[in-house]
């Protein structure tokens, strides 16, 4: 790693106001949290900042709160605290599931929410110093021409990367909402909402500007007569990211679909919410062929690389299984 | 701006001779193994104030350290070369084998992915605090019982995955142990005496 300075900050506004100023004097800085993702930017000289700005020491960021309208979970909280929350475990379907599938147990014990929900892509291009891409600032996508057999198949160019996070989908076809702490104050926003579109701008997965940070998930508790099924495709049982997962949720009526949230990871440079094949199942009973139509209308429009054809078929697939189970 | 590439990129089989072999197969990579000029110097450039020193407490198997660390020092490397713990392992220096697992505060993390300045404070036990005067700890009795050990490299790091999920879980279940252990890769392929030897202290009941 090239050399820097952490700097442990005592409070989020210290954060904020010490962010903002390091950008006006044009260093560069990144926020840090548990590390596990970072760190291995900066030993590959991909990242280079000249100060760590340490959140972890900030206290009263890790909290999970039940409350009336739903849950409020700190941005410091591990994964591992998620994933053995009795009340998460209990109330939010399959959040614990999808924060215990991520990583490694070692990874989820230092890995944060916050830092989950931000963390940069897993490309392998991204990743390496040695190849100048587009979100790096370089001239092309690697994939296009290279191996892109884990890359997007949906929204898609100029770069292609996948969102490499296992919670952030699951937190959207839960309802969730963030909390952005900045020089401006706090805002809440739906989480759909947080991650950008390489279309938009390819050298950013979200929208926080210098000095934001991520200070807290709400999730909303899941409506009546929801069930909420999860599955994340992975080549081995540990350390790998998702190739496809599904996360959804669905509200129904004596086998009537009232509600649907569709949302894939793996498959798109965001976490890639089915909108039209969520209007499409609304008021229609959940049965084999309105799963698979379902499925369809998901991947109508996907453009697949020669690598990665076997997303489609996999997603499609594996939407028809998470409808079927969720009545 | 039109950026479908054309011509420019790297065929598959540069990209896959630049890779080494060990990533291939898996949606995680090991970038580190790309460039072979890309030798970990460390920098001798003065990055002015950002060259971050610290003087730090740490507490390692019951025993306080002060020592000098440089901010960029993981305490993978602090525990090797400044203390002398040289049980930790470092395998990928990248969060993905586990043979730097330590515990700190009662949780197994990989010491290759934590800075030793954020140490301040938080009780590390690596594997040579394990052991009592001479007496070896159970787990340690169970891996040599069980031969655990092949080449050895990934043993201290399975055997501190293996002493976390006791300290919390004094009897777990075949499945709770095949998870405590999966952020630890075995390259000799070892697993199923790595999980009788844990599976072992568990029936023992500790
Ligand atoms: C080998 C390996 C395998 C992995 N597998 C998976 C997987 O299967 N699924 C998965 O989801 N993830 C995976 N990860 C990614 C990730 O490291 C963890 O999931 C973890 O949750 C990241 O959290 P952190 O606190 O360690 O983040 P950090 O490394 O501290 O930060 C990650 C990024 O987020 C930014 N950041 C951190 N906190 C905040 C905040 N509060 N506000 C704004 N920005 C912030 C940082 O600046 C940085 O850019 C893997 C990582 C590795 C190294
Ligand atoms: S050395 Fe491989 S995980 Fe730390
Ligand atoms: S015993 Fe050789 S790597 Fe596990």
């Amino acid at each position: 790693m090239k050399s820097f300075a952490n700097i442990d900050v005592k409070s989020v506004r210290e954060a904020v106001t010490l962010l903002q100023k390091l950008h006006q004097e044009k260093k560069s800085a990144e926020i840090v949290s548990g590390g596990t993702e970072l760190l291995q930017l900066m030993k590959d000289r991909v990242a280079t900042p000249q100060y760590l700005i340490n959140l972890k020491t900030i206290p009263g960021l890790n909290y999970i709160k039940e409350e009336r309208s739903g849950f409020r979970i700190g941005a410091l909280t591990t994964l591992t605290e998620i994933e053995e929350h009795k009340g998460v475990r209990e109330k939010l379907l399959f959040l614990s599931q999808a924060a215990g599938e991520a990583a490694s147990p070692q990874l989820r014990n230092a890995g944060t929410i916050g830092g989950n929900i931000c963390q940069r892509p897993f490309c392998w291009y991204f990743r390496s110093a040695n190849f100048p891409c587009l979100r790096k600032g370089g001239g092309i996508c690697y994939a296009v021409a290279g191996d892109n057999r884990y890359h997007a198949i949906l929204g898609g160019g100029p770069s292609y990367i996948v969102h490499p996070s296992d919670t952030a989908p699951a937190l959207i076809a839960l309802g969730a909402r963030i909390k952005i702490t900045g020089p401006a104050g706090e805002k809440t926003i739906p989480l759909e909402k947080f991650f950008v579109l390489p279309q938009v701008d390819y050298k950013r997965e979200n929208i926080l500007q210098p000095g934001e940070i991520l200070t807290e998930v709400q999730i909303p508790h899941p409506k009546p007569g929801s069930k909420g099924f999860y599955h994340k495709v992975r080549e081995r049982q540990a350390w790998d990211h998702a190739i496809v997962s599904v996360s959804t949720v669905v509200q129904s009526k004596g086998g009537i679909c009232q509600d649907a949230h569709v949302v894939l990871g793996g498959v798109a440079p965001i976490p890639w919410r089915a909108a039209k094949a969520e209007a499409f199942l609304r008021g229609k009973k959940v049965d084999e062929g309105t799963a698979r139509q379902v499925g369809e209308i998901a991947l109508d429009g996907a453009r697949p690389m020669k690598d990665n054809v076997y997303k489609i078929g996999m997603a499609k697939s594996l939407i028809q299984r998470a409808l079927l189970a969720s009545v | 701006m039109d950026n479908e590439v054309k011509g420019k990129g790297v065929s598959r089989r540069d990209f896959l001779k630049g890779l080494g072999g060990g990533a291939i197969g898996s949606a995680v990579i090991s970038t580190g193994l790309l460039d072979p000029n890309k030798a970990e110097a460390y920098p001798t450039e003065s990055t002015g104030t950002s060259r971050g020193k610290s003087t730090i407490n740490l507490k390692v198997n019951g025993k306080s350290y002060r020592l000098e660390v440089e901010h960029r020092d993981t305490l993978a490397e602090v525990l090797r070369d400044q203390l002398g713990f040289t049980g930790t392992k470092v395998g990928c220096n990248r969060g993905e084998c586990g043979a730097c697992t330590v515990i700190i505060n009662g949780r197994s993390f990989y010491s290759c992915s934590q800075l030793a300045v954020w140490m301040e404070g938080k009780e590390i036990l690596t594997i040579e605090g394990l052991e009592k005067g001479d007496k070896l700890d159970p787990i340690q009795e169970a891996f040599i019982e069980n031969d655990g050990p092949q080449c050895g490299f990934c043993t201290s790091g399975q055997i501190m995955s293996a002493k976390a999920l006791l300290l919390r879980n004094p009897g777990p279940n075949e499945a709770e142990v095949r998870n405590a252990l999966s952020g630890n890769l075995c390259r000799c392929g070892n697993y199923n005496r790595e999980v009788a030897a844990v599976l072992a202290v568990a029936g023992k009941g500790r």
